[in-house]
């Protein structure tokens, strides 16, 4: 049994630094750049091509970023005269605020139990896709479908399905015996029914990425793993899900990201007189929307909702991080059981 | 090939200049955007809910041949329209040359007057026997020395009921009747108890929270003049005997399970009208409006207006003002005092219901005398323009949305059975301190 697993994972080594004449390609090797301007063009012209990005990511993402720190230390009514510098009073005042601590675990709690599924979900399905079938381009494009449709008509649409009394999944459960559940106002079927919601758009797109992925495993491991006796379920999980390890990080990230930041699911999910609340008891209510709480109506506290903002930062640097020291922790023990 | 795709060294260089500039410029650029170059003049109207100015633009556009007017943000509420004001006012940019400003947010905006034009320093002072005495120093800032805005509509109160709900349940079904079976909130109880006992399939009210509003607008009116803030300035939730009062009766009418608990404002709201799930519910003026556009044509003549328990009171009523980052301030002030004249008072009314705040206009005809189709030819002049005059205004303070809404949302805990009403007391309290001090 030799499964050399590393075949997929580039290594480090193998990422030499390039220099300039390795950017020139396969050309003929006597081609040697000529005069200043060439090696001038040669030396920066890939700076100038990258620019674009780092210019609006300096005016749109940098800037504002440091412009809310700054805000976040003052004591910025939205309406007023003057703003007062008042150090880190906010984020003294935040840590001792109990709805900020209720909206933290309410993100988390929504990130988990919408993330796990749906990364599970989404492998099975790459899994699935990956076979010989008929129709498979409809198929692969299909599980995108979702994706595509508009959150906000999705999430009205789900809001109608979990309506206490007029909703389809109420009517449903009443068929079958069970009591109608109040949706908004029970703390854990808010929860649930806003992951939903995350589930069904995201499932397809992270299944795409696992794809996409699985197609650059090379065919040869699993016909010498076949013939080894390996059943497909321990391909899966002894070729399939190691070799996957990046793909499966970049995913876990950007859904830490998205995760954390949700707002349009929520904030219409719930409606009604303040639905930036989240319900009566503030039941589903995450930290952008506790942000805009601040931030915008009712309060106008400009200074407090950055505070909240750059705590969220901070919250998914952290979570970010975790998750990347776990996943690398199961992939290598999965790899430690070849 | 003979002839290579790539570009020589010089070009690239160029293309990538090109690119980075090209992307920047357009990511920054802006341009003027001012005038049609024909002396036409457009000016921008932001309004939430149903103002009812259509006609009156068209009049208004027919003779100024000159002025322009789009409105914006109509059937909006004022959840989504009040952000999007401040935002624009704090950043100098963005906002109509005539903006709605509701009552209640009003005293937010006078803490920093500077956003607006002083209508006084245009002539606005010899308009206020134009309006009702209060609603003109509602929008006085600066000691009186500022106004801010000029009155559009008052909230006087009414209860809106299905007659075809009443007469299913044994009530009477005449108005005058229906008045008459509730002075007090009291008996409006008892009525509920015999209406739920008939077992029609319909609630008796929407939401505790509607009711809770109109309550302790009636009680701060009659008693204090002021609800959770005293004059002053200083929180008073805990201490007013007009919000105990008010809170105290709520939670009968919860407690005697008449409530719908539809929460105001949301979808299931919308959806429970449509579908005739509950029989009252209390109706400042401009709540007709919103009643007849959630209920539907289908339920045309099904709804009746009477008297409100509890005696009168006022809910609701906005301002318009112009801010000083309009560019075409002059117009500007000149339109918003048509649409604040008497007549422009009228004309509102009778295209979407909002009570005029004008005596001029309450006392006009077209207004005392005006019927509405729709809730059964009911005199809406009559019942809502009656008492419009003698209404006694609520003082609000600086905080005063952001405290409202921790007050009915802690009654809207005890509707659904989150919390006892002691506890939900205590919330009303602790949180509506909370957010004053935010």
């Amino acid at each position: 049994m030799s499964l050399h697993v590393d075949v997929g994972a580039p290594r480090r080594g193998s990422h030499s630094k390039p220099r300039p004449a390795a950017g020139r390609g396969p050309g003929p090797a006597d081609r040697r750049p000529r005069g200043r301007f060439s090696r001038f063009d040669l030396k920066y012209s890939p700076y100038f091509y990258i620019a674009p990005f780092f210019l609006l990511f300096a005016v749109f993402g940098a800037y504002p970023l440091g412009y809310t720190l700054w805000v976040s230390l003052h004591d910025w009514d939205l309406l007023g005269d003057e703003q007062a510098f008042v150090g880190l009073a906010n984020y003294r005042a935040l840590m001792a605020d109990s709805d900020f601590w209720n909206s933290v675990v309410n993100t988390l709690g929504i990130f988990v139990i919408s993330t796990v599924p749906q990364l599970l979900l989404a492998l099975w399905l790459a899994n699935l896709l990956n076979r010989q079938l008929r129709a498979r381009t409809l198929f692969r494009m299909g599980v995108l479908i979702p994706n595509i449709t508009s959150t906000a008509a999705v999430a009205i649409v789900f809001s109608q399905l979990f309506s206490r009394e007029f909703g389809l999944i109420n009517w449903t459960l009443d068929l079958v015996g069970v009591d109608a559940i109040d949706w908004k106002a029970n703390r854990l079927a808010s929860w649930v029914a806003i992951s939903t919601m995350v589930d069904w758009r995201w499932t397809g797109y992270n299944a795409l990425i696992f794809l996409a992925a699985m197609q650059a495993i090379p065919r040869d491991l699993y016909e010498s793993a076949a013939i080894d006796g390996a059943r497909p379920i321990r391909q899966f999980w002894s070729i399939t899900v190691p070799l996957l390890k990046p793909t499966i990080i970049f995913a876990v990230i950007i859904s830490t990201i998205g995760g954390l930041q949700l707002f349009t699911e929520p904030r219409l999910f719930n409606s009604g007189p303040n639905p930036i609340r989240g319900g009566p008891l503030r039941e589903s209510q995450t930290m952008t929307m506790y942000m805009f709480e601040n931030a915008f109506a009712p309060n106008y506290n400009f200074g407090y909702g950055s505070a909240v903002a750059w705590m969220l930062f901070a919250l998914i640097v952290v979570i970010a991080l975790v998750n990347v020291v776990i996943i690398r922790r199961l992939g290598n023990s999965a790899r430690g059981g070849q | 090939m003979r002839f290579s795709l790539r570009f020589s060294g010089r070009r690239r260089l160029a293309a990538a200049a090109a690119a980075a500039t090209g992307v920047l410029l357009a990511a920054t650029g802006c341009g003027g955007d001012d005038g049609a170059g024909d002396g036409t003049i457009t000016l921008t109207v932001d309004v939430f809910g149903q103002f009812g100015y259509e006609e009156l633009y068209k009049e208004y556009m027919a003779t100024n041949p000159h002025i322009k007017i789009v409105e914006r943000g109509t059937g909006g509420n004022l959840d989504e329209y009040s952000p999007k004001l401040t935002q624009w006012l704090a950043a100098g940019k963005g906002a109509g040359d005539v903006v709605a400003i509701e009552e209640g947010l009003m005293v937010e905006y006078k803490a920093n007057p500077k956003n607006f034009v002083n209508l006084l320093d245009h002539g606005a002072g010899e308009l206020e026997g134009n309006f009702l005495p209060w609603k003109w120093n509602q929008g006085l800032a600066d000691n009186g020395k500022h106004l801010i805005g000029l009155g559009t509509d008052v909230g006087g109160m009414a209860m809106c009921y299905r007659s075809d709900l009443f007469a299913k349940a044994g009530l009477p079904t005449d108005r005058e009747e229906v008045g008459k079976l509730w002075p007090t909130w009291q008996d409006y109880i008892k009525v509920g108890e015999r209406f739920t006992a008939a077992d029609t399939g319909a609630a008796f009210l929407d939401a505790a929270t509607n009711t809770f509003n109109t309550i302790v607008l009636q009680e701060a009116g009659k008693s204090t003049g002021y609800h959770y803030y005293d004059t002053g300035d200083n929180l008073v939730v805990e201490s007013n005997p007009a919000v105990r009062r008010a809170w105290d009766v709520t939670v009968d009418i919860i407690d005697s399970g008449l409530s719908g608990k539809y929460g105001a404002w949301s979808e299931e709201w919308v959806a429970a009208f449509k579908q005739a799930k509950f029989a009252t519910i209390a109706c400042p003026a401009w709540m007709t409006g919103v009643i007849e556009g959630n209920a539907g044509a289908d339920a045309k003549g099904k709804w009746d207006i009477a008297a409100v328990p509890g005696g009168g009171g006022n809910w609701g009523g906005s301002h318009l003002a112009v801010p000083t980052q309009s560019r075409h301030q002059a117009e500007a002030i000149a339109l918003a005092k048509f649409l604040t004249s008497p007549q422009g008072h009228v004309g509102a009314f009778q295209a979407k219901g909002p009570l005029p705040s004008s005596p001029q206009a309450l006392d006009d005809p077209a207004v005392a005398q005006s019927t509405n189709g729709y809730f059964s030819d009911a005199p809406v002049g009559l019942i809502f323009g009656g008492g419009a005059k003698s209404l006694k205004p609520v003082y609000m303070g600086p905080k005063n949305q952001a405290v409202r809404t921790e007050v009915e949302n802690a009654i809207r805990t005890v509707e659904l059975g989150q919390r006892s009403p002691a506890e939900g007391w205590k919330d009303a309290v602790d949180n509506s301190k909370k957010a004053a001090a935010k």
